[in-house]
């Protein structure tokens, strides 16, 4: 299975990314954003990080940079596009999925563990994890989801909400709401499931020493799935 | 053009007799841009003219060091073909001014010091100092410093993974931010400052330069007044998006052969960066002003020598490797002008619109520089306290324990570091609230190990104690968490040098530092010298912090200071005296605020040291915590809190009284967690090494209890931890 990730000037998790896509079996390459072509992939993936800085809007400049048309053709025509934290606002922003991340709800920088609960196990995102609840890290300052109520209640009715913050047990209530997020709101998908924007880092979460192991699942079942 | 005169020298910052050694060095009257570089090179910051003197004593070779102090950063060999780079860095005059903008800046500066070697970042580290919580200016203070560094930090994508925050009135006009980095190099591939060759292209990249900072290093070397706002135009502005860019450039180029000489423009910007790399390489250098970058129009030459704009480097290159550089930093989207070259004139020419705007010779500036031998007195060691027993009778354990544990210099941090991102990069270990911060050397087996730590409490006590203990921490947190202390930087944060009981406090603070790293073979290789940390008279307390690294040599051996199991045994290695004196129990209880620090033992220290490390190299023992702040009973109250695990502490044997047991300082202790059946192995090894060590109880339940005297459950305890910061940044 082919990935590529795209680095942008200010991508900061590329690299964590590329480690993580290779150990589980990836044949992962890195895009520089100024290309205009994206080599065959399976998955394109969008890092995090603070894409041109992120001055502007978070993603905004990201959005509108010269590879982005690439992925956008490559979204639409079916292809697997992953965006996790800065990589989920730019895909905001490029319009291929709904909504927008604002600035967290207590205005501080956020990085810590999280839960997060599986939503929709119909993808090849999480069909074959086990696991209703998974432990991820977020670490972001612009995560607090939110769309109009037309948006949410498309989003709702076509199974996009991929995953939601939660405790351990899968409550999903405000306490256990790290940043104001609509609905506590993680990640979702475009209509056809093929695009997942999500804030939390699977890529730090992918060996025993480091803060879990959650992320393995995230990915192993991603190359199996596809 | 503005005409020099004796007046504008000293309103630079210069002395009337500094002012007329330049006026005959040179033989003749300065003009303004040659004034405003002398001021930049001689001010206490660049030349360390009060501190220079003393910091020859500090210790600074080992088998290790690969470069000690007098290079942007020290060097340390930590096997295979790698090495870590790393160093501290003060940023205190103008993070007080503007907390969010000098803290950034403070950590991008580091930063650039530490990839200017050729190493990329790997870790971040701070120890910020604020006034008392009920000072006016201290919550937002804190708060700016926080933001600032974590705004810094998490966007260049470096963890930030241990740190320190105290609170002491006597920072309530001067805080003090001191950020540190680790960065990782191969140890072949290092690159220095030192200048190499004539008619080589002198080569200025980054961002572009402005008014910022001008005059940043001579403000640092003030004292402040009254009228410290009107300084806020001295205090840089960062962008670390430019600096992600600079780094990745300065990396690329890196890999490459074409660099003879690398730094970066840190205080006193292009001024002291050209003249170190000429003044190390024997050299002369010449610029063309008018080729520099400017962001703002009308820029005079004494403003593109001064500026201390953010994000910039300047490098000599091989001659003809020019447009390969160039198209790096092209691709970079950054700034790249040739403005000189190197001569062999040994002076620094400066043109600008084709006229010589400045000639002086590079001597001048730097070995010329002036050097103080200023006068100090000796302190003396403060009587002991003899605390009657009257004065305990009515406490009690828990309500003392509950009460050290809402102090603020004790509680809980998590409101701060969960603001870092600690966890980019994907190795970090161990995060920021234990003994130390761990990453692991990427793709390896090896891990690296960080903490930064200070006392002014005892260093103001008695400084030669104080100095010596601020190291003995330093190792003993790398021990807790099975690393080899290897080496220390450190950032001696003082008040006014020109007072003889400050430049006293330095000078044993030094001496003591050099004491202890000597005997413990844990040498300095990078540091940075603060004074002038006083507002309308009034001084920090001396406050050396010092940052410490250690190697793991297998990560997976790595210890933590969360309790393991139930029915597992603790032992308090080092012996209990119950020193009370400078504790935190004898401040907030007693209300005692004098007598002598804990006295420091370097034999038993490094003992203590070893064996716990031999210990963990047998696998003999499951958690390592030191016993610091607090003493026993906060040490252990802290491993239960990040574990949820009880402890039945057993009666102890001694002759003090329990509050003296459990709250008392003593140094060069640690708690151990052991197995049942590893205990005789372990109890046999530390009596071979004679090796004082108490049986201090049991893993159990979810309380701490000591027979009638204490029964506390874990939750309760940890409320009281994890409220005071929290609270105090809501209201």
């Amino acid at each position: 299975m082919k990935s590529s990730v795209i680095i942008f000037p200010g991508s900061n998790c590329d690299r964590d990314m590329d480690v993580a896509l290779k150990k589980f079996g990836f044949k992962n390459q890195m895009v520089w954003h100024n290309d205009s072509n994206i080599p065959k992939s399976d998955l394109i993936v969008l890092p995090g990080g603070f894409s041109y800085g992120d001055y502007l809007r978070c993603g905004s400049i990201a959005g509108k940079s010269k590879i982005i048309k690439s992925v956008i053709d490559f979204a639409n025509s079916g292809g697997l596009v992953l965006g996790i934290c800065n990589g989920f606002q730019i895909l905001t922003e490029t319009g291929l999925l709904p909504g927008i991340l604002q600035q967290n709800k207590y205005l501080n920088f956020i990085c810590k563990n999280v839960f997060v609960k599986i939503k929709n196990k119909e993808n090849k995102y999480f069909k074959k994890i086990k696991k209703e609840v998974l432990e991820l890290h977020i670490a972001h300052n612009e995560g607090n989801y939110f769309c109009s109520n037309d948006e949410l209640k498309s989003i709702e009715d076509n199974g996009q909400i991929a995953v939601t913050y939660c405790d351990h047990k899968g409550n999903e209530d405000e306490k256990n709401n790290p940043n104001g997020a609509l609905k506590n709101i993680a990640g979702i998908f475009n209509k056809d499931k093929n695009i997942l924007g999500m804030m939390p880092h699977p890529e730090r979460m992918i060996d025993p020493f480091l803060s879990g192991e959650d992320g393995s699942l995230f990915f192993s079942n991603l190359i199996e799935s596809l | 053009m503005v005409e020099v005169n004796e007046k504008i020298a000293i309103e630079h910052g210069l002395k009337s007799d500094e002012y007329k050694k330049i006026c005959d060095l040179l033989k003749r009257t300065p003009n303004i841009t040659e004034l405003g570089v002398f001021s930049a090179m001689w001010n206490e910051h660049c030349s360390y003219k009060s501190s220079r003197k003393h910091l020859k004593k500090l210790h600074t070779k080992g088998e290790q060091v690969i470069q000690g102090p007098g290079e942007n950063a020290g060097v340390v060999d930590i096997d295979d073909d790698d090495a870590i780079v790393f160093k501290i860095e003060s940023h205190n005059h103008p993070s007080f001014i503007e907390p969010y903008q000098g803290a950034a800046t403070g950590v991008g500066g580091i930063m650039r010091d530490v990839f200017t070697m050729g190493a990329r970042p790997i870790a971040n580290l701070n120890s910020i100092h604020f006034g008392s919580p009920n000072h006016e200016k201290t919550r937002n203070l804190l708060r700016g410093v926080v933001k600032g560094i974590g705004g810094y930090g998490n966007c260049i994508g470096v963890p930030t993974i241990a740190g320190q925050t105290c609170f002491d009135e006597s920072y309530n006009g001067n805080i003090l931010v001191n950020a540190m980095t680790l960065g990782l190099v191969n140890k072949n591939k290092i690159f220095y400052s030192k200048a190499a060759g004539i008619n080589k292209p002198v080569i200025y990249v980054g961002s572009k330069t402005g008014r910022d900072g001008i005059h940043g290093a001579s403000m640092a070397s003030a004292i402040f007044d009254d009228k410290i706002e009107e300084k806020k135009p001295t205090v840089q502005v960062g962008d670390p998006f430019t600096e992600k860019l600079l780094l990745e450039a300065c990396l690329e180029l890196m890999a490459g052969k074409s660099i003879i000489s690398i730094q970066d423009m840190g205080a006193a910007g292009l001024t002291s960066s050209s003249i170190e790399m000429a003044s190390k390489g024997d050299l002369g250098i010449e610029i063309d002003l008018t080729k520099v970058p400017c962001r703002e129009e009308n820029m005079t030459p004494y403003e593109i020598m001064l500026s201390e704009s953010q994000e910039r480097m300047l490098i000599v290159l091989e001659e003809g490797k020019e447009n390969e550089a160039k198209k790096i930093f092209d691709k970079w989207n950054l700034d790249f002008a040739v403005i000189g070259k190197t001569t062999d004139s040994k002076n620094i020419e400066l043109f600008f619109k084709n006229e010589k705007v400045a000639k002086i010779p590079i001597d001048f500036l730097a070995e010329n520089a002036p050097m103080y031998d200023r006068k100090w007195i000796k302190a003396k060691l403060p009587k002991e306290n003899k605390f009657s027993k009257d004065r305990f009778k009515s406490l009690k354990l828990g309500d003392c324990l509950k009460k050290i544990l809402i102090d603020p210099n004790i509680a809980d941090k998590e409101w701060i570091w969960n603001q870092y991102d600690h966890t980019v990069m994907g190795d970090t270990i161990q995060k920021p609230g234990g003994n130390a911060g761990v990453v692991r050397v990427h793709g390896t087996n090896k891990a690296v190990a960080a903490s930064i730590d200070s006392s002014a409490t005892y260093c103001h006590a008695h400084p030669l104690t104080g100095g010596k203990q601020v190291v003995c921490e330093s190792w003993r947190n790398m021990i807790s968490v099975g690393a080899k202390p290897i080496a220390i930087t450190n950032c001696l944060n003082f008040g006014n040098p020109e007072k003889e009981k400050n430049m006293g406090e330095f000078v044993e603070c030094v001496e003591g530092i050099a004491e202890a790293s000597k005997y413990l073979n844990y040498p300095v290789v990078s540091g940075n010298v603060s004074f002038y940390n006083e507002t309308k008279d009034k001084g920090i307390k001396p406050t050396p912090s010092i940052g410490g690294v250690g190697l793991l040599s297998d990560y997976k051996k790595m210890m933590t200071m969360e309790l393991k199991n139930e029915g597992n045994y603790l032992f308090v290695v080092g012996k209990t005296e119950g020193h009370l004196d400078q504790s935190i129990f004898a401040r907030n209880i007693l209300s005692e605020f004098n007598g002598p620090p804990p006295e420091i033992n370097l034999f038993n220290e490094k003992q203590n040291g070893m064996t716990i490390l031999n210990l963990k190299n047998k696998n003999l023992i499951e958690t390592c915590h030191d016993v610091s702040l607090g003493g026993i009973l906060t040490a252990i109250s802290k491993m239960s809190i990040k574990s949820g695990k009880g402890i039945k502490l057993f009666p102890f044997e001694s002759l003090v009284n329990k509050f003296e047991y459990f709250f008392g300082e003593d140094q060069g202790r640690y708690i151990i967690e052991i197995k049942p059946e590893n205990l005789e192995n372990v109890k046999n090894m530390l009596k071979k090494d004679s090796i004082h060590f108490d049986k201090l109880g049991l893993v159990e339940s979810d309380e701490i209890t000591y027979g009638n005297d204490l029964k506390i459950p874990i939750e309760q305890i940890k409320l009281d931890y994890k409220k005071w910061l929290k609270e105090y940044m809501v209201n």
